[in-house]
Formats: structure tokens, sequence, C-alpha cells
């Protein structure tokens, strides 16, 4: 048994310490957002904070995340009205919505990181998080409008 | 025969001379003009040592050029992946410090470990990354004696001052360099052993860290 904090509230995890921290997110905790697309770090959908940083949850193991503050899509803000979820439903990001989750919480570092991202910085930053319906206009215009909103809060 | 280091200049002048003049006698035909008393006294030795460093620099440069090292010293800002050493997939860029940047941090997928299983990315002890920004140090696109050069330059080794400090990253055993041998999921690893390619970097080293051409 080990002990998980995910956005701020303490989880007893009985799992094998190898396994992903996603499933432990969306079986243990109950965390649903956080999706899994390809189990290999490749698309993003599963990416969450691990210590401020983000990471692809479907390769974390469970024990890398022991003991450092774990920030899921749900924990992002109380009320879902950080400056990215409110510019996400202004800009009408989403159509499937699978990767949003994903997308939100690496567009989140990328604002922490960097208040007034250019063009080519939210390329750098979101290249890795793949969006099958091809949203990626409307990815950006919601960043830069997050941005000017107040960035990171 | 051993020399001081302050005959260590004087030697380089006459190693370089001798080679001069050899090439001229083998291209033109002629017996080559050398005065052997010197040669034999003081020039043989150090041709030798030079031929030697040369000979064992060309040898490591096999590992430096193999895909397990040269893909995290791309010629670029991306860095490559696989055997192929094709462009690393999602566009990873290097980041001011080799760390990539925001979301796209090395670390965001690759652990301290490597993963079991296919296409998983690979990890170890270390945080992954690779040479930052202000001293890059690209491997590849570069020939060995260009490599050579660069590792003797502080401003492309990160600022050692000597061949011998700037390979103190291979004689450690940084966890990163020895990742190469122990890559995981049937990665292929470098021509030689760590052993074997360490032993010829102090080969190297121990006799002048000459460079091929």
């Amino acid at each position: 048994m080990a002990k998980l904090s995910v956005n701020r509230k303490q989880y007893d995890v009985d799992a094998d310490p190898n396994t992903p921290l996603l499933w432990v997110i969306r079986d243990d905790c109950g965390l649903t957002g956080t999706k899994f697309g390809c189990g290999v770090a490749q698309c993003g959908a599963c990416t969450v904070h691990v210590g401020g940083e983000a990471r692809r949850s479907c390769v974390t193991p469970f024990k890398a995340a022991v003991g450092k503050e774990v920030t899921t899509i749900e924990g992002i803000s109380p009320d879902s009205t950080h400056a990215l979820q409110k510019a996400w439903i202004e800009a009408d990001v989403p159509q499937c919505g699978y990767c949003q989750s994903g997308q939100i919480m690496s567009a989140a570092i990328l604002l922490k990181e960097n208040s007034k991202p250019t063009d080519a910085d939210i390329d750098a930053a979101m290249s890795g998080i793949i969006c099958r319906c091809g949203t990626y206009n409307r990815i950006r215009d919601a960043i830069k409008k997050a941005a000017i909103a107040g960035g990171a809060k | 025969m051993r020399f001081s280091k302050t005959n260590n200049l004087k030697l380089a002048v006459i190693g370089i001379a001798v080679f001069a003049l050899a090439g001229f006698a083998w291209t033109g035909g002629l017996a080559p003009r050398v005065d052997n008393t010197l040669v034999g006294t003081l020039g043989d030795s150090g041709l030798d040592r030079e031929a030697v460093s040369i000979a064992a620099f060309n040898e490591t440069a096999k590992v430096f050029f193999s895909a397990r090292c040269a893909n995290c010293h791309p010629a670029g800002d991306t860095p490559t992946q696989g055997d192929e050493m094709t462009p690393h997939t999602q566009g990873v860029t290097r980041g001011k410090d080799g760390r990539g940047v925001y979301g796209m941090k090395c670390t965001t997928c690759h652990q301290n470990e490597n993963l079991d299983g296919p296409h998983l990315p690979p990890g170890t002890t270390k945080d992954w990354h690779m040479p930052p920004a202000p001293h890059k140090m690209p491997f590849q696109g570069l020939t060995a004696g260009q490599l050579c050069r660069n590792f003797k330059d502080p401003k492309q080794n990160g600022g050692f001052k000597t061949a011998k400090e700037a390979m103190e990253h291979v004689h450690k055993r940084d966890a990163l360099v020895m990742w190469a041998w122990e890559p995981g999921n049937g990665r292929s690893v470098p021509p030689m052993s760590f052993e074997q390619f360490d032993a010829k970097v102090k080969e190297w080293v121990d006799n002048g860290a000459a460079c091929p051409e």
C-alpha cells in the first residue's frame, strides 16, 4: 500500500509499483478525465502533471509519482475556470474531445513557463499531443486567448 | 623513449616537418633529406605516439558515431531515434538546457529505467537529456577528425580545457554513456564493449590526443 497525492487529495493505493500511473489515476482514484490513447507515450492524451512537470501517465510507473503531487484535468481548477478551460469553451475547441485533457494539461505547462507564447512556442510545446480531429488551429487560438486572459491561472 | 612535457612542442614541430619531408620524398621520388641523427633521437617515438593516438581515436569514433550515442548528438536541435537515426517523433527539440521544452521535455516520456515492451521509450537512472544549447556537441554529420577537434575545443566541449578532462564523461561511467550498452528491448549496442571503448579513449588521450585529418 502506498500513498499517492492526486489533486491535493491523499489516496491509499494498493498497486504494483510498475503499474502505469494512468491506471492508478483512473481505476484506483476514479478520475477518468485522463484518457488512454496509445499506451507508448506517442499521442499525449494521458498527459498529467507530476511534481509540476508534464508526464505521459501511460508510461510513468506509479512508483515514480509516489511522494510527488499529481495534478489531473480534474484538479487544474476547482470549478473548471482555469483560463485554458474558459478559452477552450470560448474557442469551441473540442470536436470528439478525446485528446483535450492532454492538450490542456500540456498547454498549462507552456503558459506556466511562458506567459506570452509565440506560434513557434506553441508548436514546440504542443507538437507531441495528437488531435485526431485536427483541431490544431482552434487549440492555438485558445492558448492565445488564455494567455491574454491571464495565462497559467 | 620518454620525453618531458617541455619537449612536446619541439617534437610536434619536428614531427610535422618529418611528415612534410617524407610526403615530398614519396611524391617526388626523392630520398628524404632528413637529419637522421635528430629523428633517431627525438622523432621516432613522437611519430609513433601520434599514429597510435590517431588509430585509437578512429576506433572510438565507431562508438561515437553508433546510433545509441549519436542519436542524442544530432546535427540540428532535434534528436534522432532508432538504428536508422530518423528524426525523433513528435518534433522533440533540444531546449536551452538540453532537456526539451515546456510539456515536451525528455523526461515527459523517458523514465529512470528502460520500459519493457515494443515502442516504449528507453530510460536510465540519470535524467534523459542531450547536450545543452551553449555546447551542442554534435556527432552526426562530422568526420572523425572534426569530432576529435571538437572534443579538444573548450567552446565546443562544454568548457573542458583538455581532451583528458572532456573524456571524464566516459571514464566516470556516466549513466547516459553506460546506457548505450544496456539499451533494453533488443536495441543494438555500439560495436565494441565499454571496456574496449574506454581503453581506446585512454589510449587516444595518453598518446597526445592527436586527431585524424
